[in-house]
């Protein structure tokens, strides 16, 4: 027991001491909409074609896609492949203990992924990855060294292979620029890869707190009334304070 | 409807407690926009107290349960997002309200006699507070929720002699674990909001005793209308300060459901984007930061960094960051100033506040990063500097050039 004390501890400092791990790369900007309903919609369709079968959305209903603007058949017919009802959570078909045999690592949820991730991580992420035999899976990515994931779209993006360049750094030095380049094409070109990748990262952001949209909308209302308020407040106080002279 | 009053005055003396507390209780004229924020801290309490109600009705306070069933209140109970949202905001903005109420007091010397009770049980308060904080932030038990609370509870088990078993104590278990969830749990529920309230009770009597000071620091008891026994400057508190808080109450929501509507993250300040990854033991995250109001603290925690007198650096480190927080309760005999308010004080003091604030927000800073030497360098400096404030105030207070207080509220 104390020895296990003893290496939480060690653990919970080693943070303290460390640098980030992991290398700096300048991430992409995602460049999505929430309020466009169309894209959201192509974001769905990929996410449970692509994503649901390793992964699963644990927290989340089917039925709640009605946010999208699908009527509940519509989410039966098209987005649902594991024989669930509507009402049900968008489990994964894959044991989790075999997965964790088949990858190491249990694939993650990915209900508030884009909350802990943030768009542009992922967006950077499901666009770079490359061909890397040293791997277990034969991939790696830019952003997530050594990511137990493979390239689940490696047929609509193509592959992508690493250059490594010594660049100049202007102070008389060099350093390493990583970058990618397609070596074998895709059934996508790079434009409307991108975009599909968009769309599902705007589905991954709407998927981590589907209430964002009402959120706002309610925020504006609640706003509104409450600069009214303060408006009848002061001028209640206004009134009540006429007879006190400083 | 009088006689009705008489009927239950006559077997509890309702009509007599209104008046005292409210009615007649005779607050300075001169209150300013500091003073906005001890009805505030209530404000925010009342809100933390409803949607805390709200949120056990559907959280599991479990280790395999208590991640899922945050987001399920976050997805599938009616307007379930909106109470979460309310609850984690007040906890940042009731440290928002009360580190302003706090600074009030030391810009006006709220904390100078008569009133040094009153600003110990305040202290309490802010205890509570703290400790309600870090209970509650466990309950989600994302990866911050248990990094963080690995942390703190490794501090507490540095204590001397009783740390170890102490430690035990309050996690229930010899690691942080499902029976430590409940136990936090059970604290946060229950043991600290009674503590709490209590405690606001008790702060708020104190206060109607002595009196409230005012951005002037002088006593308006001490300048009463002879035939009316009523201060002069002193005007009830009902209606006048009642309607006036409304104002600083609305104010305050717009900012508050701002966030709340707007921004419920706060750019990773108020949630953390790390505590939407669930607890996991078995890996620690890359860089643990604890939420914006313990950001100073653990600055100062991080900031001793050599064995020094037979006690190692981190001892050093926790007797700092306690010494941080526990030191505000010396003020009250550390300002040797013969005026009460900031108006009144002299150069040296007015530098030594601003010092001691550039200090907190230069900690609090830091206490985000990954440390490098620099940081380090930098919080050393500015720990230095925060204690200072405190330590050097017997004597800049004594020689200070002081300026004349006026008899009346301006």
């Amino acid at each position: 027991m104390k020895k296990i004390k003893n290496i939480l501890f060690v653990l919970c400092l080693l943070p303290l001491a460390a640098f980030a791990s992991g290398v700096e790369v300048k991430l992409d900007h995602a460049p999505i909409q929430t309020t466009d309903k169309l894209s959201l919609q192509r974001g769905a369709q990929t996410f449970v074609n692509y994503c649901l079968t390793c992964h699963s959305a644990d927290y989340m209903r089917y039925n709640r896609l009605r946010d999208l603007g699908l009527s509940e058949k519509q989410i039966s017919d098209n987005l649902i492949f594991t024989g669930q009802k509507p009402g049900g959570l968008m489990h994964t078909a894959m044991v989790k203990k075999e997965a964790k045999l088949w990858f190491g690592v249990p694939p993650p949820d990915l209900s508030v992924i884009a909350r802990s991730r943030g768009a542009d991580w992922l967006y950077t992420y499901l666009r770079q990855f490359y061909r890397d035999d040293s791997t277990a899976t034969g991939w790696n990515n830019l952003v997530f060294d050594r990511a137990a994931m493979p390239h689940v779209f490696y047929q609509l993006q193509g592959e992508q292979s690493l250059k490594v360049e010594m660049v100049d750094d202007g102070h008389g030095g060099k350093h390493e620029v990583k970058k990618l380049e397609l070596s074998k094409p895709g059934t996508l070109t790079k434009t409307e890869f991108d975009k599909q990748v968009a769309d599902l990262v705007n589905y991954l952001v709407y998927l981590g707190e589907p209430a964002a949209a009402y959120r706002v909308q309610l925020g504006i209302v609640v706003m509104l009334f409450l600069f009214f308020m303060l408006g009848l407040a002061y001028a209640l106080k206004h009134e009540y304070w006429r007879d006190v002279h400083h | 409807m009088g006689k009705l009053m008489d009927w239950i005055d006559a077997r509890l003396p309702v009509t007599a407690k209104w008046k005292l507390h409210l009615s007649e209780y005779y607050a300075p004229k001169n209150f300013n926009f500091w003073y906005y924020f001890g009805s505030l801290a209530m404000l925010v309490l009342v809100n933390q107290l409803l949607t805390g109600i709200f949120l056990t009705m559907n959280y599991k306070p479990d280790s395999s349960l208590a991640f899922a069933s945050v987001e399920y209140i976050m997805r599938d109970v009616e307007f379930g997002w909106l109470i979460r949202y309310m609850h984690s905001t007040g906890a940042s903005m009731f440290f928002v309200v009360v580190y302003l109420h706090m600074f009030r007091g030391m810009m006006y010397g709220s904390y100078r006699k008569p009133r040094e009770l009153l600003w110990l049980i305040g202290m309490l308060i802010f205890f509570v507070l703290m400790m309600l904080a870090f209970t509650g932030y466990i309950l989600p038990w994302g990866q911050m929720s248990f990094w963080g609370a690995q942390v703190i509870l490794s501090m507490v088990g540095a204590i001397p002699v009783i740390g170890e078993p102490l430690k035990d104590l309050i996690m229930g278990d010899y690691m942080l674990s499902d029976a430590a969830l409940n136990r936090f749990f059970a604290y946060h529920v229950v043991t600290l909001p009674i503590l709490l309230l209590t405690l606001v009770v008790v702060h708020v009597l104190a206060l109607h005793e002595v009196g409230s000071n005012n951005p002037d620091g002088i006593e308006i008891k001490k300048n009463k209308n002879p035939e009316t026994g009523i201060p002069v400057d002193g005007i009830p508190f009902h209606p006048y300060y009642s309607v006036k808080d409304i104002v600083g109450v609305v104010g305050f929501l717009i900012v508050f459901f701002g966030i709340i509507f707007f921004a419920p993250e706060m750019g990773g300040y108020f949630l953390e984007y790390n505590n939407f990854v669930p607890a996991n033991s078995l890996q620690t995250p890359d860089h643990i930061a604890p939420v914006w109001y313990f950001t100073p603290y653990y600055s100062m925690l991080r900031a001793a960094t050599v064995n020094f007198l037979w006690i190692d650096a981190k001892l050093w480190g926790i007797i700092l960051m306690g010494g941080s927080v526990a030191i505000f309760c010396l003020l009250p005999w550390l300002d040797r100033s013969p005026v009460k308010s900031i108006r009144y004080k002299g150069p040296y003091f007015k530098t030594a506040l601003t010092l001691f604030v550039i200090s907190v927000f230069v900690l609090g800073w830091l206490g985000t990063k990954t440390p490098t030497p620099l940081y380090t360098t930098l919080a050393q400096i500015f720990t230095v500097v925060y204690f200072a404030f405190f330590l050097l105030m017997p004597w800049y207070s004594k020689i200070d050039k002081t300026k004349p207080e006026p008899k009346r509220v301006t």
